[in-house]
């Protein structure tokens, strides 16, 4: 399956989410389905999407935060998810696209081209609400329930190695930052 | 010697008093009571990272949703965040307030210590990252505040240098 038809097809149920997506395929997918003032899209820095989800899951702790990570940024931060566990946390659902592949910095291959299995690592980092996906209406399916539950989720979808032609957008970086924050203080203040 | 429980008490309640509702940290000694001190606060939120830089991303989106937060770690700690104070803090503007524990230099015994406290406040300068000591009580809220102040205008990081004649008893 291909990210982009995974992000389609939960698109609708991210219209009042905090959404924080990692770079690269990621921010370019979600941004082409159409961007909204509550996705922000961290163009650096890999590995610390979900650590943004947790500062904004416990500042929020009414919202569910929804953080699209990926393979190779997730495997930059691993000690997140014992992180994520340890916090107690209940209200982040956390997606990795695991295309098992750097694509968005060039193009190599990630652990989990061979034997990582990024599920396997949540569920031993203490995280007990674990799921993964190998079609886009199971990955629907977990994606929703995940929602639903209430509990902290990580689910990882298992995508193709293929992503975007072009990695700029004309939405600049601190555009979505200062929009992305407004949008979040007004949920804080309601 | 021993860490100053007195002046740890003081730095937790200054933090507390200067609007600090999120913490991230990653102990090392001096840091152990003024982390435990947060931790049963129930009006302040703890999170306990594994690595120094998870604390800059928790420090990021407590600032999108409005919270004040900051980051207690050791100068090892600070090294091992460099990256993301410099493509996230810097990048996204991100007012960052860093509480790090001056390990290495004068009166710290330990060896290990030693090539950090050299490093530190060259790093800092060539980071573009401004900061201040911590050394003593008198003096601590009104640096913590000018930091929280500096860090507002400028959406930038800051560093409060906590040095041994604060932390450490006599």
């Amino acid at each position: 399956m291909k990210r982009i038809e995974c992000l389609r097809a939960v698109y609708p149920q991210l219209e009042k989410r905090v959404v924080v997506t990692i770079m690269g395929a990621v921010a370019i997918e979600l941004q082409s389905i159409g961007h909204r003032e509550n996705f922000f899209y961290l163009q650096h820095a890999m590995g610390l999407a979900s650590s943004i989800g947790l500062g904004l899951a416990v500042s929020l702790p009414e919202e569910t935060i929804v953080v699209f990570d990926g393979d190779g940024s997730l495997l930059m931060n691993l000690g997140t998810l014992s992180t994520l566990a340890l916090s107690g946390a209940g209200n982040i659902v956390h997606v990795v696209f695991d295309n098992q592949n750097y694509l968005s910095a060039g193009g190599s291959p990630t652990a989990t081209s061979q034997r990582a299995n990024l599920e396997g690592v949540a569920r031993a980092s203490g995280i007990a609400r674990t799921s993964s996906a190998r079609s886009v209406e199971e990955f629907q399916t977990e994606f929703i329930s995940a929602l639903d539950s209430d509990r902290l989720t990580v689910l990882v979808a298992h995508v193709d190695t293929s992503g975007p032609s072009d990695w700029l957008t004309d939405l600049g970086l601190l555009e979505n930052r200062f929009q992305f924050a407004r949008y979040c203080q007004s949920l804080a203040k309601r | 010697m021993r860490v100053s429980e007195t002046n740890s008490r003081l730095l937790y309640q200054t933090m507390k008093a200067c609007g600090i509702q999120v913490v991230s940290a990653l102990p090392e000694s001096w840091l152990v009571p003024v982390i435990r001190m947060i931790g049963e606060d129930r009006e302040m939120r703890l999170i306990r990272v594994a690595k120094e830089e998870e604390g800059v991303g928790i420090s990021a989106g407590a600032h999108f949703a409005g919270k004040k937060s900051a980051i207690v770690i050791p100068n090892h700690g600070f090294l091992a965040a460099v990256n993301p104070i410099v493509s996230l803090a810097h990048l996204y503007k991100v007012p960052l307030m860093m509480f790090i524990a001056y390990r290495g230099t004068f009166g710290d015994t330990y060896p290990w210590h030693t090539p950090g406290g050299t490093v530190t406040e060259p790093l800092l300068q060539a980071l573009r990252v401004p900061y201040t000591f911590l050394d003593s009580p008198g003096s601590l809220e009104r640096r913590v505040r000018g930091a929280q102040d500096l860090a507002a205008a400028s959406l930038l990081p800051v560093a409060l240098l906590l040095k041994h004649e604060l932390m450490m008893e006599a």
